[in-house]
Formats: C-alpha cells, sequence, structure tokens
C-alpha cells in the first residue's frame, strides 16, 4: 500500500464512526521502490493530498521532518518540493502491518502491501 | 459448466486459487477483458494526455488495471477475492490493491477518484450471498459511496452481464438514488455474442450518453470466435444408405450377408445397441 492509497483511505463505512480519518499505521515491513517521476501527476494530487496526514503517516514509519509542514507556495514549480513527495507518496510501500481506526481502534491487516479492509457483519 | 457463475457460489469462493489461476491464464479471457477495458476508459472521456487517479472496481487479477498503466493512470484496485488479488501481486500490476466488499461501501475520502470502471463484476453484487444481504441496500450503499469518492465531474464506467432488465432495472435506480445521471450503452446491440453493456455513470449533472458501438448496421461486429459451441452436424447423405455404423447400417448389412448366403446371427433387440464408451 503506497501512501497515496493511505492517505485516501478511512474506515467511515463501519458503524458508529464519524470521519474515520486519518487511519494511524503500524508498520512492521516497508519497501522503497522507483516509480517513475511524474511532475504534472504530483503537482495535481498534491490538490488532493491531506498534507497534514502524510506528515503523519511518514512519521509513523519513522521519516521525521523529512518533509516540510506544509505544502510550499508555487509547488508546481518546485522540482525538489514535488520529487519530496513524489518519493513519500508514491515509493514508499507499507508491506505488512495493521492501519487503526482513530475513532474506534478497530485494526485493518495489512498483509503482502494489501490491507484487508473487510468489516464483519455487524460492523457495517 | 452452465449458468451464470453468482449463482454457484459468492465471488470470494467461486474465484478460489483454482479459477483464479484459470482466470487469468485464458488468453481468449484475457483478449474480451483487454478489449472491454480499453472501451470503458474511452468511455470515461478523460481529459487528454493526462496520468489520472482511478478506480478499478472488482479489479480481480489485474487484467484490466494493467489497460490502465498501459494508459499512463495511476489506479486503486478494490476486490473480495484475496485469491484473485494473489494473482495480480504475482503479475506484478503497477496499482495498488484492496481487499474489500462492493457492497459494504468504498472507505475512500471524498473527492479522491478522477474516475472509474469495472469490468465483469457489478452482477456480482445483485446476489445475496448472505442472509444478512439485502442487494438493494448493498447497491446503495456501494453507489453513493462511489458518488462521494468521485470528484465532481468525473465518471464511474461498469461493464457487466445483466441477467435480466429487472436486474438492469435495480442497478441503474439506486445509482439515480445515489446521485448519479447517465445510463446504459449497449455495443452490438444486434449480436448475441458481441453485445457488451456499459453502465455510464456521471456525476457532473445530465449529460448526454456516449455513442454505442456498431448500432449502424455496416459496422460488423468485432472477429469472434464464431462457433465456441457444439457443432451442428448437419450430414447430407448423397446416396440412400444409411449413416455408417448406425443401428439401420447394421442391419443393412446383416441383410446382405443373408442374400448372399452367408451365416448371419438372427436379429434381435440387442442388435446394434449402444454401447457404454471405453473406460479406460
Amino acid at each position: 500500500m503506497k501512501l497515496l492509497t493511505h492517505n485516501i483511505l478511512t474506515s467511515k463505512c463501519l458503524k458508529g464512526v464519524t470521519v474515520g480519518y486519518p487511519l494511524g499505521i503500524v508498520a512492521k515491513e516497508v519497501k522503497v521502490n522507483e516509480v517513475d517521476f511524474n511532475p504534472e501527476f504530483i503537482s495535481r494530487m498534491i490538490q488532493k493530498v491531506d498534507w497534514p496526514a502524510l506528515c503523519k503517516a511518514a512519521e509513523n514509519l519513522g521519516h521525521t521532518d523529512e518533509l516540510p509542514p506544509t505544502v510550499v507556495d508555487d509547488y508546481e514549480n518546485n522540482e525538489e518540493f514535488l520529487k519530496k513527495a513524489h518519493h513519500f507518496l508514491m515509493e514508499i510501500e507499507v508491506m505488512n502491518g495493521d492501519l487503526i481506526c482513530p475513532e474506534t481502534g478497530r485494526k485493518f491487516p495489512v498483509t503482502d502491501g494489501i490491507p484487508n479492509m473487510l468489516a464483519n457483519e455487524d460492523e457495517v | 459448466m452452465s449458468g451464470r457463475p453468482e449463482h454457484q457460489a459468492p465471488p470470494e469462493i467461486f474465484y478460489g486459487e483454482d479459477e483464479a489461476r484459470k482466470y487469468s491464464r485464458n488468453t481468449r479471457m484475457m483478449e474480451i477483458q483487454l478489449t472491454m477495458s480499453e472501451r470503458a476508459v474511452e468511455l470515461l472521456c478523460l481529459p487528454e494526455n493526462q496520468p489520472c487517479h482511478l478506480l478499478d472496481l472488482g479489479c480481480g487479477s489485474g487484467l484490466s488495471g494493467e489497460t490502465l498503466t498501459e494508459q499512463g493512470h495511476i489506479w486503486t484496485g478494490v476486490d473480495i477475492s484475496s485469491a484473485m488479488l494473489g494473482v495480480a501481486k504475482e503479475r506484478e500490476v503497477e496499482g495498488d490493491l484492496l481487499l474489500g466488499d462492493l457492497g459494504q461501501g468504498l472507505p475512500f475520502r471524498a473527492g479522491a477518484f478522477d474516475g472509474a470502471i469495472s469490468i465483469s463484476a457489478l452482477q456480482w453484487l445483485c446476489n445475496a450471498d448472505q442472509r444478512s444481504h439485502n442487494p438493494a441496500k448493498r447497491l446503495y450503499i456501494f453507489f453513493s459511496s462511489l458518488y462521494s469518492c468521485l470528484s465532481r465531474g468525473s465518471r464511474a464506467i461498469f461493464q457487466f452481464y445483466p441477467e435480466n432488465s429487472s436486474q438492469v432495472e435495480l442497478i441503474t435506480s439506486q445509482a439515480m438514488k445515489a446521485g448519479f445521471t447517465g445510463g446504459l450503452v449497449v455495443d452490438y446491440p444486434n449480436s448475441t455474442k458481441a453485445k457488451k453493456f456499459f453502465l455510464c455513470l456521471m456525476t457532473g449533472g445530465q449529460q448526454p450518453l456516449p455513442a454505442a458501438l456498431g448500432v449502424d448496421s455496416r459496422e460488423d461486429a468485432p472477429n469472434h470466435v464464431a462457433f465456441s459451441q457444439k457443432r451442428d452436424r448437419v450430414k447430407q447423405l448423397r446416396s440412400g444408405k444409411a449413416p455408417k455404423k448406425s443401428r439401420d447400417w447394421i442391419l443393412e448389412k446383416k441383410e446382405r450377408r443373408r442374400r448372399q448366403g452367408k451365416e448371419t446371427r438372427d436379429d434381435s433387440k440387442f442388435t446394434g445397441r449402444k454401447r457404454p464408451s471405453h473406460v479406460w
């Protein structure tokens, strides 16, 4: 699961959850891949991405202070910033661990890079 | 093999290890899926030359997702079968994969995606696979969560195999209730083999539906394997004789032998009876 995907994942399908975002990450295994850098795509994604949630996720994975705390002005033309964003959004992959609902504490296991978002009958 | 797969078992059971493997190795299946995926992306009407963030609903082993990658898009796939997702992982698809049940709702933030496609999956949502399932409710939960996680102005294209018109009615009514506009596009409506159903859902308010393929009678349906079912053998016999080895032929031959004065066994009810096929 890339951090881009984590950034859009919520637990709001569960009963009793209002927002369910962002999900906490407890990672047992993380992989770093090399992914082609597409500045146009990253620029557009930055508009959708919840930046504080991305920083928190990076922190959960042990990468404190590597990302600027807010999106810089004129980021579309700031290649260094885009490259950093690209690295965290697209190149870091959580292979094994758990995602945690911030409201109920319910864990969604991640196995082999695939989060299991299946809810039990009594949870929906 | 007969009937519709969704009548045999719930999707996570039907698409177990063996079926998942078979599905992804059948070249004819792969070709058809590829064509349908390309057509679905065409119907999405995405801005040209722009990589988009797309959702693949019921992504299975990643056949449709690979089309999205090929066209330069970044995608996330959701499927209920871990066996199918396992095959997708083996095939090293580029998209992120999630194990989930569409009928429980999509767990995504509002406006997360620029579009969604779904190939051969939607019909699975119409069956109650567990006692607690209410298909209409599950469809509504699915469509309303999809509506919210799509950005305004984007579309969701579903290629699916409707069982009957009331199923189409059920699906479209739940989609409309969830806020979508749009409708059904039927490609090659006059060809039994080539006919394909695409549910085109839009979030941006009423827009004209894209044109279907093959409606103009001059346009031929694509080359398909024309005789995929048992061939009808219509043998025209030129001579007046019975076809070889049939009971009639045997009786005629025995009569011929008697006329020739050769020793021939009497005819009985066992003459030329069907023998059981070889048991090896």
